[in-house]
């Protein structure tokens, strides 16, 4: 049955790859919708996130750690009040996320590195309120441990679900034969929190001596896309693999998803890591992709702009400068294409208060997708 | 006892103390190459080709050591030709410290057959940074 799950999904990608967009006279075509893009701003270098505000205003983060206002496509003076923010390899500034009664108490949530010795960090979360171009009431909710000099996978996504839990994705810091298959530290895990970062007495390792209680999930390797499941309000992450076994995962209680016990990847110089790509008591993902498509960013479409792509996950992907769309039969990936391909290193992909989709592109910019209908 | 040994000698000690200096360099620099550049560039230093350029056999990296060091040290961005190949993918930057950049640099210029020439030294990415601070 295993197998036939993995011929499946292979089989799968397979015919994904053979669905891809391409463009004509600005125009993206994909199997179901023709796309064009709208520029909202060429004025980022490494807008690592982004999130629109219930006004319309766009708060963009550049991961070298300056945070700031986009209103109708002008960008503001860098906004004050950010924490110190350690800016090394893949780790700086990273993402944002609003407070799900924002319009009521105004929180918004910052992700970024930070160090207690100017040499290593670890992925750390601010909470604070925007007033004119002034962050006010920052409180730090939240900071993995230990700090790392390693500069790669630091994770740094967030995302509320329907309860008002705040999930964090945290990488396994380079260390992935110390961090993630342990509970008695922060790095290679998703956490769950209340919105002031106070630990939720139902997690499930509140009651496990040594563990860290705000674990949620673990044995991830660099969770860099989160999204809530509109449909079933379970939250979903996909990950990096090593060289191969991206993973897209559906994030439930206490489960070990199996980083580096299993996967599908390999090493970078090609040498195995494991001969082990399923274990009992680990997860298998809901899909997986050899080659590393390198995933950032995620979202579930929903709603009137889109209704040929409603359930679809959006996602980035880093290395092959596309988005890439699966769509989804319950938690099955029916169907895989590739969406404005060429278009750049996407880093977030969101959608409006409008109900459009924006993306945020490595030394691009931010950009709309809208779909071109005749 | 000859005189003329004596400048042979101390030629030799100072030529095996650079060889010597190179090797702890680009031992220290293939752990920043594991951590910071291996996503892209790959294991056998030769990219993705349509994505990110090779440092194997690259004329780039051989033949523009300073530009090479500027990238390490602060990112690249925009067109750049390596092998008769163009590419125009981000780099974005690191944050790697001077001595990184050196044991980093030291390291790909010498590995997968590259030929790099002298070792690169901490005095030599800081006099790139100083050009690069000029600028600005």
């Amino acid at each position: 049955m295993r197998l036939l799950a993995r011929g499946t999904s292979l089989f799968l990608l397979m015919v994904g790859w053979l669905t891809s967009s391409c463009q004509q006279n600005g125009v993206f075509s994909t199997t179901q919708l023709d796309l064009q893009t709208e520029t909202i701003s060429t004025e980022f270098k490494n807008p690592w996130s982004f999130t629109i505000l219930p006004d319309g205003r766009m708060l963009v983060t550049e991961k070298e750690g300056e945070l700031f206002v986009l209103e109708n496509g002008v960008k503001s003076e860098p906004v004050a009040g950010l924490p110190e923010i350690f800016v090394r390899g893949q780790g700086g500034l990273m993402d944002l996320e609003l407070h799900p009664s924002y319009n009521e108490n105004g929180w918004i949530y910052i992700s970024y590195g930070s160090s207690s010795d100017g040499r290593q960090g670890n992925t750390t979360v601010m909470r604070a309120k925007l007033e004119g171009n002034t962050l006010t009431d920052q409180e730090v909710i939240f900071k993995a441990e230990p700090d790392s000099r390693k500069g790669q996978h630091w994770g740094g996504r967030m995302e509320f679900d329907n309860e008002g839990y705040l999930y964090i994705s945290v990488g396994d810091r380079g260390a992935r034969d110390e961090n993630p298959q342990s509970l008695e530290n922060h790095s290679g895990k998703i956490h769950r929190v209340h919105d002031d970062g106070s630990v939720p007495s139902d997690n499930p390792f509140v009651n496990v001596e040594g563990a860290i209680a705000t674990i949620y999930s673990y044995g991830h390797r660099n969770p860099q896309g989160m999204a809530l499941n509109p449909g079933s309000g379970e939250i979903w992450t996909h990950e990096h693999g090593p060289r191969g076994g991206d993973e897209l995962n559906v994030i439930r209680a206490g489960n070990n998803y199996g980083w580096p016990v299993i996967t599908y990847g390999i090493n970078y110089n090609g040498t195995e890591i494991t001969p082990l790509t399923d274990k009992e008591g680990m997860q298998q993902p809901v899909t997986y992709w050899v080659p590393s498509i390198a995933p950032c960013g995620m979202t579930f479409i929903t709603g009137d702009i889109y209704p040929e792509w409603e359930g679809s996950i959006i996602l980035g992907s880093l290395k092959y400068q596309y988005l890439h769309r699966c769509e989804m039969l319950g938690n099955k990936v029916i169907m895989q294409e590739k969406v404005l391909d060429g278009f750049g290193r996407m880093r977030t992909v969101r959608q409006g208060p409008d109900g459009y989709l924006y993306c945020s592109i490595e030394g691009k910019g931010i950009f709309k997708i809208i779909p071109v209908r005749s | 006892m000859k005189v003329w040994i004596i400048p042979l000698l101390a030629a030799c000690i100072v030529s095996f103390q650079q060889d010597n200096d190179l090797a702890a360099s680009m031992e220290r620099g293939k752990e920043i190459y594991e951590d910071f550049c291996i996503t892209c560039h790959q294991a056998d230093g030769k990219g993705l080709p349509g994505a990110f350029p090779p440092l194997a056999e690259s004329d780039y990296l051989l033949k523009k050591r300073e530009a090479s060091i500027r990238a390490v040290k602060y990112g690249q961005q925009g067109e750049i030709v390596v092998n008769d190949v163009t590419y125009n993918a981000i780099m974005t930057p690191l944050y790697l410290a001077d001595d990184e950049v050196a044991d980093v640099m030291n390291y790909i210029l010498h590995s997968w057959g590259n030929d790099g020439g002298d070792i690169v030294t901490v005095e030599e990415v800081e006099k790139v940074k100083e050009a690069e601070e000029a600028k600005e």
